[in-house]
């Protein structure tokens, strides 16, 4: 068998150091030099009132450069009565990594479409991860997730369940593809139009 | 007697102070720097609250240092099972303490004459001056290397004392790193003392009040340039900062040999270190950067290039000369901070051959080029 003899591979920059970087003083010097010309721009702006720092203070300072399908607080779509479109079917519920979502149903039959309805529906942010499952899993598209989750830190752990009003109301969406028949009217399965 | 007692214990209190003072300050400034240097804002929402009102002092973050003092005062004080434990328990102090007593000898301010200074005291001071050093030793830098090679001795304690055997090795990475940069340490100011002809720094600090080359003030970085940055690089590798702290490398030895300690004893660790900062500044300060005094002045007033001088009064001397100490001491800080903040950390083989192959011959180098030209000026005669 013949030897064959490794060659190494070419890299795009030099593994050995130059005279001057082994110097190591001018390297270092030139270093120091980027870092205090840093500090002295930094300092300037902060010593003339703008701010001389790239840090956005959250949660008094948001971005504004959120992406169109980040996940964030969740809206519950309304139908056009303004009830929400959840059938308490409890998906959502079960989907969740971190149990966050509780769901109480409610009977009304009176509708024929959707007999079930939440009488509660809470969501505890302190432990939300904001996955989306319960968006992916949801049969119905009664819940969704809005880009920014406004006002999202709390001091106090119980302040952090929303619950049917808030997420209802907050950011009213409605699906205009479901058109609801009157209450107890013909019976309609519900879907795209 | 009473009078020499009472100006040395006005000079001791606000040493303690001083030194104190910059220990904490030097957290918040280290923060707010290293923050400013990387386009962050660094820690402020540590806030104090006026009582009964709604107000909340944030003050750019300079609670978080008290807040940090909470919080080691107030955590649990395990000890691990060593049967050493009267090393456990000094090994803290015997760290803490010589970094206080360097302080001793280092001049920070000129010559104090409290009889011009406050006239009702004039007849019990008889016209005695004080040199405001707390110890006028003429053995002043012996001292301040004597004392530094006290707190090599409690690093390694530290180190044996926990019972861990990787802590037992950052002590014993830091030991040998220590005693290999206080030798280093001594080696680069003997071009100065040949220079000064005296080590007592106050002595040193006078000299340096004249005038060299003509226009420069005749400070020790005008006369040894590459001393004074072997001095510094061998100053912060002493006191274990970045680039060279690998013994208590953050992200990879947890503390090295402070890892078993807590609370308190470690926040006496991290004290230490921080005057030890101010420290390094105060003895650079003192030996390269013209002590206490402006350029070109002296205990009178100022003493221009051109003949020209400006004679000031006593107070206005003493006041000038603390003020310049502080600030300059506060330069080499920020210097020892941005340095930190910005070179990436040595390996501890290149760590120790840094300093035997590379810094000691070029220590002696510079010692014999000095040798070699104070020589030369005295006219060729030895």
């Amino acid at each position: 068998m013949t030897k064959v003899s490794y060659r190494r591979k070419q890299y795009w920059n030099e593994p050995t150091l130059s005279l001057w970087e082994q110097a190591y003083l001018p390297e270092i010097l030139r270093g120091l030099a980027i870092t205090s010309t840093v500090f002295l721009r930094n300092m300037w702006r902060w010593v003339t009132g703008r701010k001389g720092a790239l840090t956005t203070y959250y949660p008094e300072e948001t971005r504004a450069d959120y992406s169109p399908i980040n996940r964030g607080k969740h809206v519950l779509t309304q139908r056009p009565d303004g009830s929400p479109q959840c059938i308490a079917c409890n998906m959502c519920a079960t989907v969740c990594p971190a149990k966050v979502i509780e769901i109480e149903a409610g009977f009304d039959p009176a509708d024929a479409a959707h007999p079930k309805f939440p009488i509660r529906f809470e969501i505890d942010y302190s432990r939300c991860i904001f996955c989306g499952l319960c968006v992916e899993a949801c049969p119905e598209d009664a819940i969704r997730m809005a880009k920014e989750t406004p006002h999202l830190p709390s001091a106090d752990r119980h302040d952090m369940w929303l619950g049917l009003e808030e997420l209802l109301a907050w950011n009213p969406q409605r699906d205009v593809a479901k058109p609801y028949p009157a209450k107890g009217g013909a019976d309609n399965t519900g879907g795209p139009a | 007697m009473t009078q020499d007692l009472s100006v040395a214990l006005v000079f001791i209190v606000y040493a303690m102070g001083m030194l104190i003072t910059f220990g904490t300050v030097l957290t918040w400034v280290e923060r707010k720097q290293a923050a400013v240097m990387s386009d962050r804002i660094g820690a402020n929402r540590a806030y104090i609250r006026i009582p009964f009102t709604q107000v909340k002092l944030v003050w750019w973050g300079l609670f978080h240092g008290i807040a940090d003092g909470l919080k080691m005062m107030l955590k649990e004080n395990f000890q691990p099972r060593t049967y050493d434990r009267i090393a456990y328990a000094i090994a803290p102090w015997v760290v803490f303490t010589p970094v206080l007593l360097v302080f001793a000898v280092v001049p920070f301010g000129g010559t104090l004459d409290p009889g011009r200074l406050v006239p009702a005291l004039a007849d019990w001071f008889h016209g005695r001056t004080y040199p405001m050093q707390i110890a006028r030793l003429d053995a002043g830098l012996l001292v301040v290397f004597a004392f530094s090679g006290l707190t090599i001795i409690g690093t390694m304690l530290a180190g044996w004392s926990s019972a861990n055997k990787f802590s037992l090795l950052g002590g014993l990475r830091a030991g040998s790193q220590m005693i290999s940069y206080e030798l280093v340490m001594g080696l680069t100011v003997l071009g100065l003392i040949l220079l000064f002809g005296s080590i007592d720094l106050g002595a040193i600090v006078r000299r340096q009040s004249g005038i060299a080359l003509g226009f420069l003030p005749a400070w020790g970085i005008v006369y040894q340039p590459f001393g004074a940055l072997l001095f510094l690089t061998a100053a912060i590798a002493e006191n274990k900062r970045i680039p060279f702290d690998l013994p208590e490398a953050e992200s990879e030895l947890i503390a090295g040999y402070y890892t078993e300690y807590t609370s308190m004893k470690m926040g006496l660790f991290m004290f230490a270190e921080f005057i030890e900062i101010a420290i390094v500044g105060a003895l650079f300060t003192t030996l390269f950067l013209g002590g206490y005094n402006l350029p070109y002045m002296n205990d009178s007033g100022f003493a221009f290039p051109g003949g020209a001088t400006i004679a000031l009064g006593h107070a206005a001397v003493v006041v000038i000369q603390l003020v310049t100490f502080l600030v300059k001491v506060m330069l080499v800080c920020s210097f020892q901070i941005l340095v930190r903040w910005s070179l990436p950390r040595f390996r501890y083989d290149q760590v120790l051959s840094f300093a035997w192959k590379f810094m000691l011959p070029l220590a002696l180098a510079n010692l014999a080029v000095t040798a070699v030209l104070l020589w030369s000026q005295q006219g060729g005669r030895l």
